[in-house]
């Protein structure tokens, strides 16, 4: 891949939907690599216990799966140079799995530093999962 | 027991070093559903103009929460970890985490403050490497929820 030439960028362009599978083994392997071992993230029975409905998945890897977008969208995942958002609403993974769904739309294009603005929105079950969901990569 | 006001503005000595390698990379770009090659194939990365594989954007945070252990484990902090819920993150990339690179964390309290009972807990982990060269500033806000004292 090859990152995306900043010339065929404009504001309004628009990314995804791409719809993302997670099951409770995608839960496990993030958690393996990221470090956080939570058991809300992987044991029914403990997140029943601290009022959850069922297991939910760590906010950074839906943090994480949606950034994939952007980073494929940029065709370099070396050029997110900042990204941000906010958690409101957990995704819910039953035994059975769930998905999420990540779009993107270009907010802001600077021709000058090639810094290029994509606010992304995330949804699970048709809720919004993330807030204020923004990557910055920068192309040339 | 409330979440301590004092430990705003607070530095801790650098966390680490942590060594970033290939099979780490891999790991996490497999976890989140990275496909681009720059994480897993060496050459498609040194084409890109890296030095190594690269890590996705958010596999900072693996550093980044090692870093904030300190902070939220010491009982002087009032941080009841199972009433934790993590509120928002962002990261500042200076440049791309490579393998090969070793990292240090260093983490500042930047603000505590209270909002409708909880508390919100915001810190500030800059990876530097060991030579102190700034590779991503990673921000962090925690929500501490109340009511159970």
């Amino acid at each position: 891949m090859a990152a995306r030439a900043l010339a065929e960028v404009s504001v309004g362009d628009t990314i995804g939907p791409v719809t993302i599978p997670v099951t409770r083994a995608t839960l496990v392997a993030y958690a393996d690599a990221s470090g956080d071992q939570n058991p809300i993230h992987q044991d029914e029975d403990f997140a029943r216990s601290v009022g959850l409905p069922d297991v939910i998945a760590h906010g950074m890897w839906t943090m994480g799966a949606t950034g994939s977008v952007v980073a494929d969208w940029a065709g370099d995942a070396g050029r997110v140079v900042e990204y941000g958002t906010r958690f409101t609403k957990p995704v819910v993974v039953p035994v059975s799995g769930a998905e999420i769904v990540v779009a993107g739309v270009v907010k802001a294009v600077d021709p000058e530093s090639g810094r290029v603005t994509v606010d992304l929105t995330t949804t699970a079950g048709g809720e919004k999962v993330l807030g204020r969901c923004v990557a910055v990569v920068r192309l040339d | 027991m409330a979440v301590n006001q004092d430990f705003a503005g607070r530095t801790y000595p650098p966390s680490g070093p942590w060594p970033v390698d290939a099979d780490l990379i891999a790991a996490f770009a497999a976890a989140v559903g990275a496909e681009d090659p720059v994480h897993t194939d060496p050459e498609a990365a040194r084409a890109a103009g890296y030095a190594d594989v690269v890590a996705p954007p958010t596999m900072a945070v693996r550093f980044s929460q090692q870093a904030d252990h300190d902070y939220i484990s010491d009982p002087d902090a009032g941080i009841d970890f199972s009433r934790v819920v993590h509120g928002e993150q962002r990261f500042v990339h200076h440049r791309p985490i490579t393998a090969g690179d070793e990292l240090l964390g260093t983490l500042t309290v930047d603000s505590i403050r209270a909002a409708g009972g909880h508390s919100m807990v915001t810190t500030r982990t800059e990876l530097t490497t060991a030579s102190g060269d700034a590779v991503a500033t990673c921000t962090s806000t925690i929500v501490v929820r109340g009511g159970g004292e």
